[in-house]
């Protein structure tokens, strides 16, 4: 069929009324993610996005395929019980940094020793939008944005090193002000052959007044580049790095370089692929070994029970085994 | 007892022992041994939360006819350490029988770590009080003096004998098998048939012939040694002829082949005493058989192969959430648990319940509250399951009462989930869980699977007729498509929302969703029948009607025979479908009862606080345990006997058990 032939990014575009501020750097994140599904020309029945709760949460609702919107913390469970009951599908997973390394830490932590074929994105913004401005766990130490009553007294978790720690196989970072640069950045993740985690800059216009677009662009600095603005996003691939494990013997040494980029905070923030590593097998088919037919016949599809009804599961020989025959 | 007890084919066994010593699989090669005589048994497994050291123990019953719960007395009490013998030689009847090592005499009850200063102190009144000192020695003498036969074995004697026979270097390599002395030697004084225990190794070791060989061997000598030292004891075993196969298994096992008959394609867990058992048979078992339809099917044939795919997550958060996503994609799909993981599980059975999401949770119960008694029995859930979450979130609780209906229930359970499109919450506990013994192979043919209402290609949707999960045009329950569906996109949000699953804040649309939620329970209170809502046994106009749910249903039965046997009036109606709560049922045989007796294993008795809340009926008593361990029919017996006789108080507290 040719639909998938025609698809533009604004087929992929609902007609829910968008309440998100003006100004909220989630647009840009919305806009990538369906230019990057109409670039990669998905079937929009083939496609699950998958969220948690918050701003960035609503994202599912103002695209076109099928959205699940679920609870705080709990957009990476249910994106894995999507792929994992239908492999076949494409699943997205979209989530704020309250979401991700707050409540949901643990399943982060435990989606990267999986290494499920999906992409997940974090919207990362320093805050929790949705209630009102408090630190969110990507906040740095001593930072006071506008709704703070003193100063951030958390340290900082860094995404990046997290997701390395977890198992993640490809990480990257975008700027949800760079449309096309993210673009290809879901668009490789999506691609990637496992579990990809994406940490997308995103300014809240609305209650981040510390980590703005101008401060993202560098607009404080232009004194010291002849009137210039001097951004603090670089491209990582703009400076040659090489992000990609060739085989498996690399692993270390490219980890430690994805580690090390991640540590680079202030005037110059690192934005591309900080790791990429496709030697690690991949949880599907972890599952292949054990059931040989769970890609051509996965949960999602099976068929359990006959035109009447009829269960088909043959329960013959489990029962066999505990039997007690006649004696 | 009232009467004489037959001493052929009705007894009760226990054998203990330090956890990690064997004690499950000698009693299993008992109980398998009983059944491949021709026996009906009944096992329960009692044991602490821990791995190695700690007491445990295992009753058997065995019996020529139906046997569905233990009773307090122990007849045989076969034993390889002192601490089994100074915990439970007092259950033991002065007609029963104690196997004991002939080597621990000596050991002193305050040598013995493990056993609580409360039980010590106990011990040590008991035999002062008989002019006895503390030494195993002194409560043999004490059972003996009250009549029980002594069978001292020799078990290092005896292992070192067959160290010789099959040329073992050391003897630590087959100290293991010192369990197995003791099922010799129980099998030895009762005089049953020593070719049925080949077989229940046959069964345990699975085969390995040199494993089975030794430990045959072994229980050989430590049967004829027993068998000379108690030549005239009063139980027997005889076998018995048998034309029909029975089902030998666990409450666990019976869930597990419940649910993959239903259906089951993905199950998540995360381990979690008395519920794990159940997911880890399903995954030693995950790659299925499948049969023909009954009718020829050129689909069918395209079928490659059925599995289910079980998942151990982080937190049990991740199990029912992760459960929530698979049901999305079309598969069925269950999570097990216990209390403190339930705990956590509110919120993904709020989200299933909003967005119609078929889910089942098996809800293993055990005694809280907290971590509260991790190993030990109790119903205290029932109110928990029934309001678990904020806000009002409609569910269907199940109760199963024994193996079969746990099985049939697996099946049911995941029907409603589907039918109703609402969160099933299976209430099972600890007791029928760990719970073995034989039941006739169950007729399934009867079971079929129930998918409810879902979208088909035909129904033809298009951007004018746009496909609505939430459809409020039919009734309360919308057609239901799965993600990757084609043509068929919706949403879902664990806010409240619109007919296509997007977000809603309005008003009226919030009243229509909410009305269509419930009139969905409103409906399965409707469609689903009697024998799946209750069972009554017993005449219908008893003076005496026992009511209770779940487990307790095999010692209240076994205690109904004993009662109607005395022509006591009583019944027992056994209520299986908590929510929506079958009020009519309830209220046609219980409110012209003259006593109304609610038995339950809690402290509040919660069910009959439901009955009174749903009927206005109050139960005139009520009989309750909480102590972790499960309710013997003996107990139930003389509590309801007390109650029928005007003896008893309104309310009874049940205390046996060790």
């Amino acid at each position: 069929m040719a639909l998938e032939e025609i698809l533009k990014p604004q087929d992929y575009a609902t007609e829910v009324h968008n309440d998100w501020c003006p100004g909220c750097g989630d647009f840009g994140i919305l806009r990538t993610v369906q230019m990057a599904l109409a670039e990669l020309k998905l079937n929009p029945y083939r496609v699950a996005m998958v969220s948690g709760i918050g701003c960035s949460a609503k994202t599912v609702h103002y695209i076109k395929t099928y959205g699940v919107h679920t609870l705080h913390g709990r957009v990476l469970p249910v994106a894995q019980g999507v792929k994992l009951a239908n492999p076949g599908l494409e699943v997205v997973a979209v989530g704020g940094d309250g979401d991700g390394m707050g409540i949901g830490g643990a399943h982060f932590v435990n989606a990267g020793r999986r290494n499920l074929d999906m992409l997940y994105i974090l919207f990362d913004n320093g805050v929790y939008g949705l209630t009102k401005g408090q630190a969110s766990p990507t906040l740095k130490l001593g930072v006071q944005t506008k709704s703070l009553a003193h100063p951030n007294i958390n340290e900082a978790v860094n995404p990046i090193w997290l997701a390395l720690a977890a198992g993640a196989t490809w990480v990257g970072r975008g700027y949800s002000y760079d449309v096309k640069h993210l673009k290809d950045l879901i668009v490789q993740g999506i691609r990637h052959r496992g579990y990809a985690f994406l940490d997308v800059l995103q300014p809240c216009p609305t209650y981040n007044d510390i980590n703005t677009k101008e401060w993202y662009g560098g607009e404080d600095r232009a004194e010291t580049n002849g009137g210039r603005p001097l951004p603090r996003v670089y491209k990582l691939d703009g400076e040659g790095f090489d992000p990609v494990v060739h085989d498996s013997s690399e692993i270390e040494l490219k980890a430690s370089k994805a580690l090390e980029k991640s540590l680079e905070w202030g005037d110059r923030i690192p934005i591309g692929v900080f790791y990429r590593n496709e030697h690690v097998s991949m949880y599907g088919d972890r599952i292949q070994q054990r059931i040989p037919t769970y890609f051509e016949n996965p949960p999602a599809v099976q068929r359990i029970a006959g035109p009447h009804g009829e269960p088909l599961t043959d329960l013959t020989k489990l029962l066999g085994r505990l039997t007690i025959k006649p004696s | 007892m009232t009467g004489k007890p037959s001493k052929v084919n009705d007894l009760s066994w226990m054998i203990g022992g330090p956890q990690g010593s064997g004690v499950d699989s000698s009693a299993n090669a008992f109980a398998r041994a009983c059944a491949h005589g021709g026996l009906n048994v009944f096992g329960k497994r009692e044991y602490y939360s821990n791995i190695k050291g700690e007491h445990s123990y295992f009753t058997v019953r065995a019996v020529t006819g139906t046997v569905r719960s233990h009773i307090d007395e122990t007849h045989l009490l076969a034993t390889f350490d002192a601490e089994t013998a100074f915990r439970h030689i007092r259950e033991v009847t002065d007609d029963g029988a104690i196997v004991y090592d002939s080597g621990l005499g000596k050991t002193k009850i305050s040598g013995i770590p493990t056993i609580e200063h409360r039980l010590e102190d106990e011990l040590k009144t008991y035999l002062i009080a008989r002019g006895l000192g503390e030494t195993l020695d002194d409560m043999l003498a004490s059972a003996k003096q009250r009549g029980v036969t002594l069978v001292p074995i020799p078990y290092s004697d005896l292992l070192t004998q067959v160290a010789d026979e099959f040329k073992v270097d050391a003897l630590s390599k087959i100290a293991r098998m010192i369990n197995m002395l003791a099922v010799g030697a129980s099998f030895g004084i009762l005089r049953f048939d020593f070719d049925t225990i080949v077989k229940a190794l046959d069964d345990v070791f699975r085969a390995k012939i040199a494993v089975v060989k030794m430990n045959a061997s072994a229980a050989r000598k430590a049967y004829d040694l027993a068998a000379s030292l108690a030549p005239d004891f009063g139980y027997r075993l005889e076998r018995m002829p048998r034309k029909e196969p029975r089902l030998f298994l666990s409450g666990s096992q019976a869930t597990a082949l419940g649910k993959l008959y239903g259906g089951l394609r993905v199950q998540t867990y995360y381990p979690i005493t008395p519920a794990s058992d159940e997911s880890e048979f399903l995954e030693s078992n995950e790659v299925l058989d499948l049969k023909m339809p009954e009718e020829a099917d050129s689909e069918f044939v395209k079928e490659k192969g059925a599995s289910v795919l079980v998942v151990q997550t982080e937190d049990e958060i991740s199990s029912v959430t992760m459960a929530c996503g698979a049901a999305l994609t079309g598969a069925r799909a269950a999570t097990a648990t216990s209390g403190p993981g339930f705990c956590l599980m509110m919120e993904g059975i709020g989200y299933s319940s909003i967005n119609e999401i078929p889910l089942v949770i098996t809800l293993y119960q055990r005694a809280g509250p907290s971590t509260g008694m991790p190993t030990r029995h109790e119903q205290g859930d029932l109110r928990f399951a029934l309001h678990a979450g904020h806000g009002e979130s409609p569910r269907i609780l199940l109760a199963s009462g024994d193996f079969e209906e746990m099985i049939r229930d697996g099946v049911h359970s995941l029907n409603f989930a589907e039918r109703y499109q609402m969160p099933v919450i299976h209430l099972v506990d600890k007791a029928l869980a760990n719970n073995s013994g034989t039941i006739p192979v169950p007729d399934l043919s009867d079971l079929k699977i129930d998918r409810g209402s879902l979208v088909t290609q035909a129904d033809g949707y298009s951007p004018e007729n746009p496909y609505k999960r939430f459809d409020l045009r039919n009734g309360p329950i919308s057609a239901r498509a799965v993600i990757g569906q084609h043509g068929t996109l919706f949403w879902n949000t664990g806010d409240e929302h619109d007919e296509f699953g997007h977000i809603t804040e309005d008003p009226g649309l919030r009243n229509l969703m909410m009305e269509k939620r419930e009139a969905k329970l409103q409906l399965a209170a409707k469609e689903i029948p009697d024998p799946l809502k209750y069972h009554y046994f017993g005449p219908n106009d008893a003076e005496t009607v026992i009511v209770s749910w779940g487990s307790t249903k095999g010692a209240i039965l076994d205690a109904l025979d004993r009662l109607h046997a005395e022509k006591q009036s009583v019944g027992f109606l056994q209520l299986r479908l908590l929510n929506p709560f079958p009020s009519e049922a309830v209220m046609a045989h219980l409110a012209k009862a003259k006593r109304r007796v609610d038995v339950e294993m809690n402290f509040s008795g919660q069910l009959g606080g439901l009955i009174r809340e749903r009927t206005g009926v109050d139960c005139t008593h009520q009989v309750v345990k909480y102590n972790g361990r499960p309710m013997s029919s003996t107990e139930v017996y003389d509590a309801v006997l007390r109650i029928i006789l005007g003896k008893a108080e309104k309310r009874t507290v049940l205390t046996l058990g060790a």
